[in-house]
């Protein structure tokens, strides 16, 4: 039994337990709800157990203490541990607000992303480390900063149904603005799963998303096919926007009252946004300080996870002091997860910067 | 209304916070689409791509003109961190007397009517008079950790504590680290230096450079004197005005335009080595060896890498980079073993001959690759001109008689295991490697790190604590005791009610026990 069979293990737990919470959603019958907290329960389990057996695998061979071995390094280690905090904060939920609706929407995120993982080849090997990364500094920064975007995909998540259950009509403001983000995010997954059809054959996995992503269809060399994307791109928009009530009744049957997200909203921003500026900023510029002699230095990650500070910062200011309450701040929450989602992610795949490890090589 | 007011009241207002943060953000973007102090070219490159090849000269024009290619130090982006600070200020000010007043106000008692009206309310009986059940109560106020203060009312007692009241002040905490961390940093920008060094295996310089623009030939040539002089005069810009003949004001000039930082010291990098991974082409360390010597006196000595710097009186010295000098003369240092056991170590130039000890037997260098590796057809070629797999070709002749010959590899000893179990090691070739070093002196960091340590304290308190009030009051009634509690909580109300629960369950414990 090695490591990636327990990754194995995990990902089908997930999607299993995804199906019985749907299967719960339609039937409201509570063992059907204990068995799908059940599988989700295991799938953490065997991939808690997953990631000590691959940083032991790592310490085994790398010789540099059990500290610095933590298998945090890379893509594919980093998105492996923010899954695991994923599910962590959302058995947290369940178990404090005994609602289980919310499962339904987290595993399928859980699983399709340990699944992504899997079948984009994204590399699995352990790596050795180059010398910048070989601190003490790196457990303490990159745990904390992933415990942090994970309660703010949290708040992201419940934002986003707030204002689902809380527009209607088709002119409102917050209606286009939910509306236009999901678009755009089903748009963003549709293109990459075309991309990956188009070129899997053709290339290497590691390559694949730094040379090949898009080139399906908006960077594509022909006008028509760019032209193309774009109008699809907008059709699944008019979709989303015309018939973006069909997600309400959808939500409504979760049986969360909109206060409650709004608090649930709160209180994973609460927790993220203090875990984010210890971990992710201030451990971050110590660390930076030892390893690249400037504690700051507006390379793109320093920037951007300061843009998302900033809206976190401007999250709890206008619910605080303002006094806002509901739409507004629900979209300031799901634009912070979108700045989240960019220093993550965008910042490795579109911009260099001193930040490279994270690349998908 | 006097400007000053209208001033005030702008920088205070939420739209002008605002309109702040989305200029910073909004701009710090741009700053990381564009590279930041860039050649042009590499900016167009990316303009090009964002907006065509027609457009990309003149937009980049703009935003060079705008300061975009060094935003993060032009003069607006400053002005908007100092905005952003005089709001934080002004905003803290405007809100502090009454949060003040809200921590230092001691709790009274509260009112009969107004325990029907507390946020967290419970009631229950207990038998025995108040006077019997007071010690209970009080014990179990103390249990959950509270110390109270005591009323004698009509019919009974009241019990009123509060704590955390200081904790309301974690946000100005908050507030107030993020400013030290601005001051910090404008200390470090106004008295600190941030500099670069590439020092060759073996020499010494007392100085650092600021910045590298391109420079003639004869500007080169200048520059490179004073460099010399300082280091001879030890870093000592007076002694080596003198030697140049120049006033020391003219000379400070002179490092200015050419961006050189005397150190006050001088700094020598001994060696400088590369460890790889076995079997690949990726560094696993890097090190150099560094002595600094003050007034001709070797001070200090340590190896630095990565991660873990050198520091001498306020500065800093951090392994950055590494390269190969273009010209430079370098020494093959070889271990030589003899199968009866005697080591020497020789430094050797290519030519060069030894002899094993106690043998005829004698070695010539007759190459050398930086990067040596064996094509398809078994071909010796150099893969790169770093020293990625330093090799030495070795002939080896006895009795001016040749024997055999073969590359040595450094990063494989066993290549130097000759038939007759003599040992040639290639342990360097010095003198031809230089260390990058980022050499830094940042007088507000410890300020810096200050704010850091009050933020964290002050982000804890303002998330993770909580004010909290709690009244209790006892009152007779009949042959028993009725119990009224009243709390608040400024934040996590749950996890007090939780505590209250547990004060109800600590009251019950002890009259039972008591009775």
């Amino acid at each position: 039994m090695d490591s990636s069979f327990l990754f194995g293990i995990s990902t089908m737990s997930y999607i299993l337990a995804m199906i019985i919470y749907i299967t719960y959603l339609a039937f409201r019958k509570t063992q059907i709800g204990i068995a799908a907290t059940t599988v989700t329960v295991i799938g953490f389990v065997s991939q808690t157990m997953a990631i000590l057996m691959r940083w032991k695998e790592f310490y085994d061979v790398s010789e540099m203490g059990i500290i610095r071995s933590a298998p945090l390094t890379n893509l594919y280690e980093s998105m492996v541990f923010f899954v695991w905090c994923l599910i962590l904060g959302y058995l947290i939920l369940e178990f404090r607000y005994k609602n289980r609706s919310f499962g339904a929407f987290v595993t399928p995120v859980a699983g399709l992303a340990l699944a992504f993982i899997d079948i984009s080849g994204m590399s699995k090997e352990i790596h050795p480390l180059i010398p910048a990364l070989q601190s003490n500094w790196l457990l303490a920064h990159v745990t904390m900063s992933f415990i942090a975007y994970a309660a703010f995909a949290l708040s992201f998540s419940t934002g986003l149904m707030y204002l689902i259950l809380k527009t209607e009509k088709r002119n409102q403001a917050a209606y286009i603005f939910w509306t236009f983000t999901l678009g755009i995010f089903v748009t963003l997954l549709l293109i990459m799963g075309i991309d990956f059809l188009t070129f899997k054959v053709a290339v290497r996995p590691e390559e694949f998303i730094k040379n090949y992503m898009l080139k399906a269809s908006f960077l594509n060399s022909s006008t028509a096919v760019k032209v193309l994307s774009w109008i699809s791109m907008i059709v699944i928009i008019f979709i989303t926007w015309r018939f973006g009530s069909v997600l309400k009744t959808v939500i409504e049957k979760f049986n969360i009252s909109a206060e409650t997200l709004d608090e649930i909203t709160y209180k994973s921003i609460a927790v993220g946004f203090p875990v984010f500026t210890l971990g992710g900023l201030i451990f971050g510029a110590i660390w930076a300080d030892q390893a690249w002699g400037s504690y700051w230095s507006w390379d793109p990650k320093e920037t951007w996870s300061l843009i998302t500070w900033f809206v976190y910062a401007f999250y709890l200011h206008s619910r605080m002091i303002r006094g806002w309450r509901g739409k507004r701040v629900a979209i300031v929450a799901v634009i912070g997860f979108l700045t989240v989602i960019f220093t993550y992610l965008g910042v490795n795949l579109l911009l260099s910067g001193l930040h490279a490890y994270g690349g998908i090589e | 209304m006097t400007l000053i007011d209208k001033i005030r009241g702008l920088l205070a207002s939420i739209k002008f916070a605002i309109v702040i943060f989305a200029l910073i953000s909004l701009t710090a973007i741009i700053g990381t689409v564009l590279e930041q102090r860039a050649e042009p070219a590499r900016n167009i490159q990316i303009l090009s791509r964002l907006f065509g090849e027609s457009l990309a000269p003149i937009i980049y024009r703009v935003f060079e003109k705008l300061g975009f290619m060094d935003m993060y130090h032009s003069w607006w982006f400053i002005t908007l961190l100092i905005l952003l600070s005089a709001n934080i200020i002004i905003c803290s000010l405007d809100r502090l007397p009454r949060i003040w007043k809200m921590v230092r106000e001691p709790i009274r008692p509260l009112a009969t009517e107004r325990f029907e009206m507390a946020v967290i309310k419970r009631e229950l009986l207990l038998r025995g008079k108040p006077d019997r059940v007071k010690d209970s109560v009080a014990g179990a106020i103390n249990g959950i950790g509270f110390s109270y203060v005591e009323s004698k009312e009509d019919k009974g007692y009241q019990f009123y504590s509060q704590k955390g009241n200081y904790t309301r002040l974690g946000v100005y905490i908050t507030h107030t680290s993020i400013i030290f961390i601005l001051i910090g940093a404008l200390v470090g920008i106004s008295f600190g230096f941030k500099g670069f060094l590439n020092l060759p295996e073996g020499r010494s310089y007392s100085i650092a450079f600021l910045h590298s623009a391109p420079l003639t030939q004869s500007e080169e040539q200048e520059r490179d004197r004073i460099v010399n002089v300082l280091e001879a005069s030890w870093g000592n810009t007076s002694k080596a005005s003198e030697i140049l003949g120049i006033k020391e004001k003219s000379l400070k000039e002179k490092l200015r335009v050419y961006g050189i930082q005397p150190l006050g010291f001088s700094i020598r990098c001994d060696d400088f080595d590369v460890e790889f991974y076995e079997g690949s082409d990726m560094p696993k360390k890097y090190r150099s060896w560094l002595t600094v010597i003050e007034d001709g006196k070797e001070v200090l000595k340590k190896a630095i890498e990565v991660n873990d710097p050198l520091k001498y009186k306020g500065i800093t010295f951090y392994q950055s980079s590494y390269g190969m000098m273009s010209h430079a003369h370098g020494w093959f240092i070889l271990r030589i073993t003899s199968h009866s056991g005697v080591s020497e170590i020789k430094r050797l130039n290519l030519g060069d001959r030894f002899t094993i000890h106690g043998t005829d037997l004698e070695g010539t260098i007759k190459d050398f690759s930086p990067a040596l590796s064996f094509d398809h057809q078994g071909r010796p070629f150099t893969f790169t001109n770093m020293m990625n797999n330093p090799a030495v070709f070795i002939d080896f002749n006895e009795g001016g008689k040749k024997k055999y010959s073969g590359w040595i590899l450094k990063r494989y000893p066993i290549t130097g295991k000759l038939p007759e179990s003599h040992v040639v090691e290639f342990i360097d070739l010095w003198g031809t490697q230089y260390t990058g070093l980022q050499v830094r002196k940042d007088p507000g960091v410890w300020i810096v790190y200050l704010g850091c340590i009050t933020i964290a304290i002050g982000l804890y308190m303002a998330f993770f604590m909580s004010h909290k009030k709690l009244w209790v009051r006892i009152v007779e009634e009949k042959d028993s005791t009725r119990v009224y509690m009243g709390a608040t909580s400024n934040k996590n109300r749950s996890a007090f009610e939780r505590k209250i629960d547990k004060l109800i369950f600590l009251i019950r414990k002890r009259r039972e026990g008591g009775d």
